[in-house]
């Protein structure tokens, strides 16, 4: 499963940039958004065309239906998944059982290690450093697994809103010349 | 005290006031009034930035004097107490801070309503949401009032009082006239002196012992009168069972509460993209941990530098453990390096209590306006006066808490702060949860999980010993004590859940498919975020 990182996702990138209208606010922050280290360097604010959308309701959710069935969205989706739950039963499991231990046999917790240092300080700065790799883990699953298919359907959703804005715009416009033609 | 130490603690608390007055007059120089500059800073904040102010919002006053002193006085139970603050940004970090970001606008209700008939579910969360910030912020007020009245050493009522106006008025002031940015800036600015205040401390206390971390545990458990024991868990929690699983309870409400708090969720929402909203949390943790880190360095340096009868003889929770070790680290109470080291603690403590009630006070603004008067006003009020209701809200939200906090001054309220994370644990993390990843969520399932959190953790702890039936109650003539835990997160959080589930199965309606589909296409790929 992990494997097929690319042709699903990435077949839509290749005819995307020529399809980017430069003036499409999108445009800015998915590229700038894209690179490993995108540092300090805010990205662009992403306005969102979101009242013309609203107004067309049942095409919106339609649009979002079909992306979330999407095998692309469905990658995404259990990629995230399969990592964040795990991870989330591991350490609330390892928090639970530090916490129920310390407080149910302190004797356990005092059985010294090497020196001053016991149980307790190590299982204590063992919640620490798992806290710390979790969070390094998890960064680097989601740049290097997510992010890229993440903006990838973004894009797609955008592009399929606004051909649909496009295209009621024209039925409006040719209903709106059948009625001149009608009152002639 | 000396006067010394006063005038110079005095002097550094009006330098910081009047940066934070100054940062608050720049950015409000260009201000045009829309919601998205008042509630988020226009979404202009980097990463780093906002990690800075996420620690900001998160370190209280609590954190740097409470968790160090209840090191030096009982040394590991104090650590118990940091690691659950710290292990919650994991469930941040994993299941909230992106999704949110990508579906919400302003507050945790939108992320709800977003699925959900908007009204019933509005006003639940944004009720929950206030109440959590109303009993943070009293605890942070009274806080302030004693904290100010010890560091300077004027016990007198009128000098608590005084310090708990001028907070709630200074919170009002950042909020109101500066909103979002003000807010942010200030957090950054108190992060910064907080770290650097704690590195300083630590690396004074580390050179003492010659940088040999063992040295120092073994002096703190010698000078502590509990031997060996003062290095293991069981001297503050370790009574009988109803104490341990108190304990468990509140680490629980740690846990799961952080997830849930008002003011940290809407941090979220100031920066551009749910991958910056990932990597202030990632920023925010490094900091925070670090900074725990370092706390329990200064815990176990004021048990072995200070002593802790010294640090209980001088203020019996230990608030004062940090401040007398920086007094012993600068070179003693008559030397010049201890007053200007004791100064500038009691100055950054002032900063923390400064920043994190405005970032609070912000955030209940929010939900007043944006959800509960959103929901119950007219129809035909404009947008851009909802600018105008936050600002009043704040102001309100400001004089409701210097109310409550001079009412609650002379009460023990330590309570109130693990209170505020199992409400937010038990009404506001369910129903964010079951939002964002259960399909068949329903409205009905949303607001039962609220109330159905909400409402048994206010009623157990008004049957809770903290209020009544003991003599550190609110109330200790009277007895309506029946609940014997002072937490109530080990049992409020399940019902939470457990609401949200019933009010879910029970209900005939049937989840809208489409609209389930629209949050998690954007909560996962930010399409069509604000």
């Amino acid at each position: 499963m992990e494997m097929h990182d690319g042709p699903d996702i990435g077949a839509g990138r290749a005819d995307r940039s020529p399809a980017g209208d430069l003036r499409d606010p999108w445009c800015d922050a998915l590229l700038s958004g894209w690179g490993e280290l995108d540092g300090t360097g805010a990205p662009a604010p992403v306005v969102a065309p979101r009242s013309a959308l609203r107004q067309q309701g049942a095409s919106a959710a339609d649009i979002y239906l079909e992306v979330q069935r999407s095998e692309a969205f469905q990658e995404v989706r259990s990629r995230y998944r399969r990592f964040a739950f795990p991870a989330v039963a591991v350490f609330l499991a390892w928090y639970v059982a530090y916490v129920v231990t310390a407080t149910a046999a302190p004797d356990l917790m005092a059985r010294p290690v090497a020196g001053a240092v016991n149980v307790g300080l190590v299982a204590g700065l063992g919640q620490f450093l798992t806290t710390f790799l979790l969070t390094w883990a998890y960064a680097r699953h989601a740049r290097l697994r997510r992010d890229r298919a993440a903006l990838d359907l973004r894009w797609t959703v955008f592009e399929q809103r606004r051909k649909w804005i496009r295209q009621q715009e024209r039925h409006r416009v040719r209903s709106g010349a059948r009625e001149q033609e009608g009152e002639r | 005290m000396t006067g010394d130490h006063q005038t110079l603690a005095l002097v550094l608390f009006g330098v910081f006031v009047a940066v934070t007055l100054a940062i608050t007059t720049w950015v409000s120089r260009h201000r045009h009034g829309s919601p998205e500059e008042f509630y988020v800073g226009e979404r202009l904040f980097s990463p780093m930035e906002n990690g800075f102010a996420v620690a900001g919002d998160y370190m209280s006053a609590a954190s740097f004097l409470g968790i160090s002193g209840l090191i030096a006085l009982f040394g590991y139970d104090g650590l118990l107490y940091s690691v659950g603050f710290l292990v919650a940004w994991l469930i941040v970090l994993f299941l909230v801070a992106e999704l949110v970001r990508n579906c919400g606008r302003f507050t945790l209700a939108d992320v709800v309503a977003a699925r959900m008939r908007e009204r019933p579910v509005r006003i639940a969360a944004g009720t929950s949401s206030v109440t959590v910030s109303v009993l943070y912020l009293v605890a942070q007020i009274v806080g302030a009032g004693s904290l100010v009245a010890l560091l300077l050493g004027g016990t007198s009522g009128a000098a608590q009082t005084w310090t708990v106006v001028g907070v709630g008025a200074l919170m009002v002031v950042y909020v109101s006239f500066g909103g979002m940015r003000a807010t942010t800036w200030i957090q950054i600015v108190k992060a910064v002196l907080l770290m650097c205040g704690a590195i300083a401390l630590t690396v004074l206390v580390l050179m003492r012992f010659h940088g040999d971390f063992g040295q120092l545990l073994r002096t703190a458990a010698d000078r502590s009168d509990h031997g060996e024991r003062f290095l293991a868990p069981g001297l503050k929690y370790g009574g009988d069972w109803t104490a341990r699983l108190d304990f468990i309870s509140l680490g629980l409400a740690l846990v799961l509460g952080t997830a849930g708090l008002p003011h940290i969720l809407s941090r979220f929402y100031t920066v551009p993209t749910a991958r910056a909203a990932r990597r202030s949390v990632v920023w925010s943790i490094g900091l925070i941990g670090s900074f725990y880190l370092m706390t329990i360095v200064l815990g176990f340096g004021a048990a072995a530098i200070v002593g802790s009868e010294a640090v209980r003889g001088s203020n019996a929770a230990g608030n004062t453990a940090v401040p007398l070790l920086a007094l012993d680290l600068g070179g003693g109470a008559d030397s010049t390096g201890g007053t200007v080291l004791f100064a500038i603690v009691a100055a950054i403590a002032f900063a923390t209590i400064l920043a994190v009630v405005a970032g609070i006070t912000l955030a209940s603004s929010a939900s007043v306006a944006h959800d509960l008067y959103a929901s119950l006003r007219r129809r035909s009020a404009k947008p851009r006066s909802e600018v105008a209701v936050a600002r009043v809200a704040a102001v309100g939200i400001g004089a409701l808490a210097i109310g409550l906090g001079l009412l609650a001054r002379d009460l023990n309220v330590a309570f109130l702060v693990g209170l505020a994370f199992a409400v937010a644990a038990s009404a506001n993390l369910p129903v964010l949860l079951y939002s964002l990843f259960w399909r068949n969520f329903t409205t009905r399932g949303a607001v039962w999980s609220v109330y159905g959190g909400l409402l048994p953790a206010l009623v157990l702890v008004l049957l809770s010993p903290v209020v009544s039936g003991g003599p550190d109650s609110l109330f200790p003539g009277r007895d309506f004590q029946y609940f014997p835990l002072e937490n109530p997160g080990l049992v409020s959080i399940p019902l939470g859940f457990l609401a949200g589930w019933l009010g879910t199965v029970t209900s005939r309606e049937v989840a809208d498919e489409a609209k389930h589909a629209e949050t998690e296409v954007r909560s996962l790929t930010g399409a069509g975020a604000a």
